[in-house]
C-alpha cells in the first residue's frame, strides 16, 4: 500500500510543481492540451467488488474517478458523483468519438455501445456522495473577486455571460446536461476551459462553451478556477430540473440524445 | 576489347530494362478470371445481395478502415499507421465525386482482386487485396450491391501521408511484381466443405494473416511461415500465432473455442484485447455460428510451425526478489478480481490469469498494455455490459509492473518469460505518446 501511495503522491508532487512554474495564465491554455495522468492514492477496500455488480463493471473507471465517481485524490480528476446523467453520457460518447480528446479515455471506451454508455453515466449521476470541504485556492483576493464577479454577473461589454446564467443559480447545474461547477479541482477546471479553446474539448453544435471559452482571457481562466474551486458546497447540492430557467445562449448538448 | 565492354554493357542495360519491364508488367497486369459478371438479378433476388453483402462487409470489416471513429459509415477518414507512413481509408459510400458511386460492379471487382483502383491506380497493399483476392465474384459482387445502399458522403477522401519513396504509387508495380498474385481460391476436394468454407473466409475476406503473419521489411506477409504470429507492424499489439502450438498457439483451443472467442470476445482463458477486440467488435462477432466453426476447424487443421516448438531453457525466469515484489503488488492491486489464485471469478466478469493465452503469449506486450491502460471485454451480444480492467499506468512504474508482470507470467503453472523495467519502458513509450 505504501508503494502505492507514494508513487500517487509523486506523481501529484510532480503535477504540482508544475502548476507553479507556469503562474502566468497561459498555463490553463498549456493545461487543456496535456494529458495529465495521476490517479487517486486510494484503493478499494479488499473484497468489496462482487461480480456483475455496476460498482465491479466500472472498476476502470473508479480507478482514476474514485469510489462511486467521488473524485480522484490527487487534484486532477473530476467528480462523476451526482453529475447530470445526461452530460456525463455526452461526455462518454464524445471521448469515445473524439469529439472531447483525451487519450486514456478514448481507450478506454473504445467500441463501448450506446446504451452501456448511458448505463454507465446514471450509475455515476445517482451515486450521492458527501463533498469534501473545498481547499481555498491560494491566491490574491483581487483574484478571487476576478472570479465571483465573472461567474455570478458575467461581462456583458465583453459579451460573457455569467456561469450561473447556465449552470444554475447555485451552480448545481441544469438538467439534463449542464453540469454543477462546484465540487471540482481548480487544475481540471482550467485545463477544460483550455482545452476548450484549443478544440480538444467539443460538444454538439452550437457549442456553446466553446464560444464563452474564446472570450476569456488567461487571467480569466485563472481567476474563475480559482474561484470556483474555492466555493463550499451548500447541499443540497443537485441540477436544476430541466426547463426550471431560460438560457441566455443555444446550447446543443441539451438538445443532444 | 573496347568493344566487348561496349557490347557487355549493353547486354547488361538491356538485361535490367528488360528485368525492370518485366517486373512491372507482371505487377500491373490484371487476372481477368471471373471477370464477367452475373445476370441482372430480380428485386427479391437484389435484397438477398444486398443482405449477403452486408454480411460480408461485416467480416471483411470494411469498417475498420472505412469509418473513422463517430464518423458517417464508409465515408473513409480512418488513419492507418504503417512503418511507412499513414494511410486514410477512402470513402466507400455511393456519392459519386467522393465516393465509389460511379464504379460498375466490374471496377469493384477489380479493386478487390486485382487491387486496382477504378481509373487503374495501384491500390496501396494495407487495403489487404493480397487476401481479398481470393474472394468469389458473387461475393464481390452481393459486397458491392450492398456498398450501393449506404447513405452517400460528399467527405472527400484524405490524401496519404507517406515517406519518400512509399508516396510513388508506380513503385507499387515493383512491390505486387514480388508479393501479389491475383487468384481465386479453387476447394480442395480431398477436405470437408467446412473446411473449404473456414479458408475461404480465413484467408479470403476475414484477411487473418494481415496481422497473424509476420511482415518483411517492405511490409509483405511472409506466407511461408503461415498463421504464425508476431507484432503488428505499426500498432506495437502482438498478434499470436494461428497454429496449433502448445502454449502460444490454440494448440488447447478446440475449433469451439475458437468460435467462441471471434463471436463474444470471450473464450476459455483468452478475453480478445487490442487490434482483436476491435475485430470482434466490429466483424467477427456478427459471424453466423456455422461460418465461425468453420473458421475454427479450418484453423485447428493447420499445421505447427517452427515457431511452435517449446524451449523451455529459454525462458526467462525471474529472481526472487522479483516474485517476492510483483506477488505483493498482485495482492495489492489485482487479486481482488483475479484471486489470489489467479482463477478469476465470474464466468464473464474477471477472467482467470492461469494459463491465460494472453498472459502466458511468448510476447508480454499485450500484458503489459492491458496493465498499462486498461481495458473493457469487448461488448457482444453475449456480454452486452463487459467489466472494464483499471489502468495502472498512472500508480505503477515501469518496475512495478515488469515485477507484477512477471509474476503473473510465472505463477500458478504459468511459464513465459521475465519481463524487464526496459520492456514496459518500451510498451508505455510506444503506447502513450500522442
Amino acid at each position: 500500500m505504501s508503494a502505492y501511495l507514494m508513487s500517487a503522491s509523486s506523481c501529484c508532487y510532480q503535477l504540482h510543481k508544475r502548476f507553479s512554474r507556469w503562474l502566468s495564465g497561459l498555463a490553463w491554455m498549456a493545461l487543456g492540451a496535456m494529458a495529465p495522468v495521476c490517479a487517486q492514492s486510494v484503493t478499494p477496500a479488499v473484497n468489496t467488488l462482487q461480480p456483475n455488480t455496476m460498482a465491479a463493471r466500472v472498476a476502470a473507471c473508479t480507478a482514476c474517478h474514485g469510489e462511486q465517481g467521488k473524485a480522484g485524490a490527487d487534484g486532477y480528476y473530476p467528480r462523476l458523483a451526482g453529475k447530470p446523467a445526461e452530460y456525463l453520457y455526452h461526455q462518454l460518447l464524445n471521448f469515445r468519438d473524439g469529439l472531447r480528446q483525451y487519450r486514456p479515455m478514448a481507450h478506454l471506451l473504445t467500441g463501448l455501445p450506446d446504451n452501456y454508455l448511458r448505463e454507465i453515466a446514471t450509475y455515476f449521476a445517482d451515486q450521492h456522495v458527501p463533498y469534501p470541504s473545498p481547499a481555498r485556492a491560494a491566491v490574491s483576493a483581487d483574484m478571487l473577486e476576478h472570479g465571483r464577479v465573472l461567474a455570478m454577473e458575467g461581462d456583458a461589454a465583453r459579451g460573457l455571460p455569467a456561469c450561473v446564467a447556465c449552470h444554475g443559480a447555485t451552480l448545481g447545474g441544469l438538467s439534463p446536461a449542464i453540469p454543477g461547477l462546484l465540487g471540482l479541482p481548480r487544475d481540471y477546471i482550467g485545463a477544460q476551459i483550455g482545452a476548450w479553446i484549443n478544440g480538444l474539448r467539443r460538444a454538439a453544435p452550437p457549442d456553446c462553451m466553446a464560444d464563452v471559452a474564446n472570450k476569456l482571457t488567461p487571467e480569466d481562466i485563472g481567476a474563475l478556477s480559482a474561484w470556483l474551486s474555492s466555493r463550499p458546497i451548500v447541499t443540497p447540492y443537485e441540477p436544476a430540473p430541466a426547463g426550471a430557467f431560460t438560457l441566455p445562449v443555444e446550447c446543443g448538448s441539451q438538445m443532444q440524445h | 576489347m573496347k568493344r566487348i565492354v561496349k557490347y557487355g554493357l549493353s547486354i547488361l542495360v538491356a538485361l535490367g530494362v528488360l528485368s525492370a519491364a518485366t517486373l512491372y508488367w507482371m505487377g500491373t497486369r490484371d487476372d481477368d478470371a471471373l471477370a464477367a459478371t452475373g445476370q441482372p438479378l430480380e428485386a427479391a433476388d437484389t435484397a438477398a445481395l444486398v443482405a449477403q453483402g452486408r454480411y460480408l462487409a461485416r467480416l471483411g470489416n470494411c469498417m475498420g478502415c472505412h469509418t473513422a471513429p463517430g464518423g458517417q459509415a464508409y465515408a473513409g477518414g480512418t488513419p492507418i499507421p504503417t512503418p511507412f507512413g499513414t494511410l486514410y481509408g477512402p470513402n466507400i459510400t455511393p456519392d459519386a465525386q467522393a465516393g465509389i458511386g460511379n464504379w460498375s460492379a466490374d471496377d469493384f471487382w477489380r479493386a478487390l482482386h486485382n487491387g486496382k483502383s477504378k481509373d487503374g491506380r495501384l491500390l496501396y497493399p494495407a487495403f489487404p487485396y493480397t487476401e481479398y483476392t481470393r474472394v468469389s465474384r458473387a461475393d464481390a459482387d452481393a459486397l458491392f450491391a450492398y456498398l450501393r445502399t449506404v447513405e452517400p458522403s460528399r467527405q472527400p477522401s484524405r490524401a496519404h501521408e507517406l515517406e519518400f519513396p512509399y508516396d510513388q504509387r508506380g513503385l507499387l508495380a515493383f512491390w505486387r511484381a514480388l508479393y501479389f498474385e491475383p487468384g481465386v481460391m479453387e476447394p480442395d476436394a480431398a477436405q470437408s466443405p467446412q473446411w473449404n468454407r473456414g479458408r475461404y473466409l480465413v484467408e479470403g475476406l476475414g484477411h487473418c494473416a494481415a496481422c497473424h503473419t509476420p511482415r518483411n521489411s517492405l511490409g509483405a506477409t511472409q506466407y511461408d511461415s503461415g498463421l504464425a504470429g508476431g507484432m503488428i507492424l505499426g500498432l506495437d499489439w502482438y498478434a499470436p500465432p494461428l497454429t496449433n502450438g502448445p502454449v502460444d498457439g490454440l494448440g488447447k483451443w478446440s475449433a469451439q473455442d475458437i468460435a467462441m472467442l471471434l463471436r463474444t470476445g470471450i473464450a476459455k482463458h483468452s478475453t480478445a484485447n487490442g487490434p482483436m477486440a476491435e475485430v470482434v467488435l466490429s466483424s467477427s462477432r456478427y459471424l453466423r455460428e456455422d461460418d465461425a466453426l468453420a473458421m475454427g476447424e479450418y484453423l485447428k487443421s493447420l499445421p505447427t510451425t517452427p515457431s511452435d516448438a517449446v524451449d523451455s531453457d529459454g525462458i526467462r525466469q525471474p529472481s526472487n526478489a522479483v516474485m517476492d515484489r510483483g506477488g505483493k503488488l498482485y495482492t495489492q492491486h489485482c487479486a481482488q478480481c483475479h484471486q489470489d489464485d489467479g482463477q478469476g471469478r465470474g464466468e464473464l466478469a474477471w477472467p482467470a490469469l492461469a494459463d491465460n493465452a494472453t498472459v502466458i503469449a511468448h510476447s508480454p506486450v499485450n500484458t503489459i498494455r492491458l496493465v498499462l491502460h486498461g481495458a473493457f471485454a469487448p461488448a457482444t451480444p453475449a456480454n452486452p455490459r463487459p467489466h472494464g480492467m483499471p489502468p495502472f499506468g498512472q500508480v505503477l512504474d515501469d518496475s512495478d509492473i515488469a515485477s507484477l508482470v512477471s509474476y503473473i507470467r510465472h505463477s500458478w503453472g504459468n511459464r513465459a518469460s521475465a519481463v524487464t523495467a526496459f520492456d514496459v519502458k518500451r510498451v508505455r513509450d510506444a503506447s502513450t505518446g500522442n
